[in-house]
């Protein structure tokens, strides 16, 4: 029964929202307040409807109802608790119900809170918001109806690809959902400005915290994905260039162009039409990262879905969605015009930059990643890009960008001057070059863009505390003041800050886990030693034994630092009873210097060796923690006060006096 | 009017690409077979190893004879899984093997690990740079390519090579390429 109820309130869920998207559309383009006013209460029902579709899926899978295909492919009564809800979106179908459920939890979000947006905007936002669900609805309803029963019901499900059994990945598709899904918000900003006819500062003052929530989602998802990666494939590496991390990453570049762009339009009233350009990008390349994973169009570790008719149904999907907002953009963007003038030595000339080289890695990510699927069509036949094309790529174009973020912000608005802003940043330059040389030194025979990375995380990093200094007059006024002024900063230049520094201490663990990774493969005995960078492996023997819904193999090393016991690492590999899968779970001790990673390979003579792979990964750790401050940076930047406030007639003499 | 064609260009721009998406959805995604099946090796001209020998390995080498060409590397642990499998080939004498050394950080690794489990190669090439495995499109190692005696490749393995898919597909194209090519 459960499962019916769930349909209907899906098939009843696509219903409001064709009303939501025909009928306040209509009304505010005749001024009629009572289908203006439709809106909320459309996209409230709505977001109540999908939840109980929602919860429905969720009650079927606790329950381990076996006449629910859904259930009988994806779940299995042995699965610990937390792995039959995560179960619930670890599919193709009830991924897709998240989907819709984030984006109609967005849409009655505005509908509550947008009480001081204009009411024809905010019902056009809405019914935009609701095209997209039509689309997601039809396609779930018609293609991948999540709660389809089967008859008769078998005795056990399949499990769960164990790959997914995971914490990290339990919580990684969730994160990466409310990212893509965020921008749809932007999105909808943009096709309801360009229907307006209108951008204003209060336009991008409501688009600029949706993308930056969003944002902030995305990054932490990423950060997800890469985490899981590195702990769970055990290859020691942390990204794949794959392209279903591709598919995240472009909207990450698109959408940190975006949050630059709108800035811009927010305070100086120019870079108008870009930025409704590049929301619609940025939700586009969104609307494709979940059409790649699910059409299967390009093959990955993580495509699970891989039928054509769904990927017809998709492409149709997409030509409508971004092809209708393009041609959309085409007609009414000539329209947006800009007022504010600016140099190209400014601030709006310094985030123009970034957007320049953010949309050209986009781009150029895009590229890689559709390449072997142009060339198909060319009949070129399949081939795949791999990591050296993008290293190759994005390394280089990422280079020049560093470096100007640091000096970016030291620019004035309209026109500045490079000169003093580089004065100011003597130290850090010093500091950067002399990192980068020891670098260099300590490690000659490690590749040279390791040091150069180093280098550029140091520079960018103090280049932001620098800037925080001058902000709060360091050292120019008395100290107390100087602390005061700190705790009057606006929270958007603190996330700024922490923004930047963030992407440093990611840029510093990268260099190191990138550069200086020390490997060593082989096979050991028990008893058998094994230096890794000073740290000395022992391998005490493997077992076997069983876990909740697996049988599994643990090597266990002791890790010796000059005689010393550091750590004990178990490292395992799992063979899932269901689906005869195995995985490995990397061994992994964390230190901020650096991770000491173990990994079981496979047995090898009978003499209980076993081939092993040990790592030393110098900084890694600072990767995540850099995610993680960059997220934290947003988030303090979402509790700025003029997003609290949000009066849009104040938007122009609070822009004179933050100057931020 | 110039400001107008400004805001066409994202439209023209993804109407291309959709059109190329279009199309290969029709192609079946499961297959992912080297573009360069069917087409000539790449050119390339490899160094030798440090330590094995000083012939190194270039795509003139590749005509003649029927050949296989493995990309491996001393860090790759599947290719270390592989390895028996190829000296298992060299000693039935079934098909001449040539090793692309790819992405050696230490030069000195590559003919340590031949050293220490056994060469199964004729040639070796050493690749640090990832010069040939671009060429080849490579996208991970192990991958073996089977290249005629013309020097076209004919099939690509991604992965391991063992003896079921040794059975099943390369050794029957093998002799039938070795059919053709006999006079």
């Amino acid at each position: 029964m459960t499962a019916e109820l769930g349909h209907f309130a899906l098939i009843l869920a696509l219903f409001i929202s064709v009303v939501q998207s025909a009928v306040p559309l209509v009304g505010a383009q005749l001024r009629y307040g009572p289908w203006i006013a439709l809106a909320q209460p459309t996209a409230i029902i709505q977001f109540l409807l999908v939840t109980l579709a929602f919860g429905c899926l969720t009650h079927v899978y606790l329950i381990s109802d076996f006449t629910v295909v859904n259930v009988v492919n994806n779940s299995h009564t042995d699965k610990p608790l937390i792995y039959k809800i995560s179960g619930v979106w670890g599919n193709h179908e009830g991924s897709l119900l998240l989907w819709v459920l984030i984006l109609s939890l967005f849409g009655a979000a505005v509908a509550v809170f947008g009480g001081n947006l204009p009411p024809t905007l905010k019902a056009r936002v809405l019914a935009v918001q609701a095209m997209v669900a039509v689309g997601f609805y039809l396609f779930m309803l018609l293609t991948s109806n999540p709660f389809e029963r089967i008859f008769p019901p078998p005795l056990n499900g399949q499990g769960l690809n164990p790959l997914l059994q995971d914490p990290g990945l339990a919580f990684h598709p969730p994160m990466l959902y409310l990212g893509y899904v965020g921008f749809s918000m932007a999105f909808s900003f943009a096709i309801a400005a360009l229907i307006e006819g209108r951008v204003d500062a209060t336009w991008a003052r409501w688009v600029r915290p949706w993308t930056l929530a969003a944002w902030c989602f995305l990054t932490a998802g990423i950060a997800l994905g890469s985490w899981w990666a590195y702990y769970e494939l055990g290859w020691g590496g942390w990204w794949f260039w794959d392209p279903v991390e591709n598919a995240s990453f472009m909207p990450w570049l698109a959408g940190t162009a975006l949050l630059h762009s709108a800035t811009v339009a927010e305070k100086r009233d120019s870079l108008k039409g870009w930025t409704v350009l590049l929301a619609i990008i940025t939700f586009s390349l969104s609307l494709l990262g979940t059409f790649l994973v699910r059409s299967g169009v390009l093959t990955s570790v993580h495509a699970f879905a891989t039928d054509p008719t769904r990927g017809v149904f998709i492409l149709v999907l997409l030509i409508i969605v971004i092809g209708g907002s393009l041609a959309l953009y085409a007609w009414r963007g000539p329209q947006l015009t800009s007022t504010g003038l600016f140099q190209p030595v400014s601030r709006e000339g310094a985030l123009l930059f970034n957007n320049l080289v953010m949309t050209t890695a986009a781009a150029a990510v895009l590229l890689g990643t559709l390449y072997p699927l142009l060339l198909d069509a060319l009949g070129g036949g399949k081939v795949s890009v791999g990591a050296p094309f993008f290293n190759a790529v994005f390394i280089p174009m990422m280079i020049p960008m560093i470096v100007a973020m640091a000096i970016g912000p030291f620019l004035h608005w309209k026109r500045s001057d490079v000169i003093p802003a580089l004065l100011r940043l003597r130290l850090a330059f010093g500091a950067a070059l002399l990192t980068g040389l020891l670098a260099f030194m300590a490690h000659q025979d490690a590749p040279v863009l390791g040091a150069i990375a180093l280098a550029l995380g140091v520079w960018l990093a103090l280049g932001a505390v620098t800037e925080l200094a001058s902000r709060i007059r360091l050292f120019q006024i008395p100290l107390g003041d100087a602390l005061r002024r700190v705790t009057r900063l606006p929270r958007a230049s603190w996330g700024m800050t922490l923004g930047h520094v963030g992407l440093a201490v990611s840029i510093i663990g990268m260099a190191g886990a990138g550069a200086w990774t020390v490997e060593s493969i082989q096979a050991m005995k028990p008893g058998d030693r094994v230096m890794v960078s000073g740290y000395e492996f022992t391998f005490d023997g493997a077992k076997a034994g069983n876990g909740p819904n697996y049988s599994v193999v643990a090597g266990k090393f002791t890790v010796r630092r000059n005689g010393e016991h550091v750590t004990n690492l178990a490292a395992e590999k799992r063979i899932y009873a269901v689906s005869k899968q195995p995985t490995t779970e990397a061994a992994i001790h964390t230190t901020l210097a650096g991770d000491l990673y173990a990994v079981l390979g496979d047995p090898e003579g009978a003499n209980g060796a076993y081939v092993t792979r040990l790592y030393f990964n110098p900084l890694v750790i600072w990767m995540w923690i850099g995610t993680l401050i960059m997220v934290f940076g947003g988030a303090i930047s979402l509790t700025d006060r003029r997003h609290r406030v949000g009066a849009p007639k104040r938007s122009r003499a609070d822009a004179a006096v933050q100057g931020a | 009017m110039n400001r107008r064609v400004f805001f066409l260009i994202p439209l023209a721009v993804f109407l291309v690409l959709a059109s190329y998406f279009a199309v290969g959805l029709t192609k079946d995604p499961k297959r992912l077979p080297s573009m360069l099946e069917g087409k000539p090796v790449p050119d390339f001209e490899l160094k030798p190893i440090k330590g094995r020998d000083n012939k190194g390995f270039a795509s003139t080498d590749l005509k003649g004879s029927v050949a296989l060409v493995n990309i491996f590397g001393s860090w790759c642990v599947a290719c270390r899984a592989e390895h028996p499998f190829l000296m298992d080939l060299k000693e039935s004498g079934a098909v001449t093997i040539h090793g692309i050394d790819w992405r050696e950080e230490d030069p000195d690794a590559g003919a340590a690990w031949l050293k220490k489990h056994g060469d199964p190669y004729a040639l070796v090439g050493d690749d640090p740079k990832s010069r040939a495995a671009i060429a080849f499109g490579v996208t991970g190692a192990p991958e073996t390519f089977l290249v005629d005696a013309k020097g076209v490749i004919r099939h690509k393995i991604v992965g391991p090579l063992n003896k079921k898919i040794w059975e099943n597909t390369v050794k029957p194209m093998i002799e039938r390429l070795r059919k053709i090519g006999a006079p």
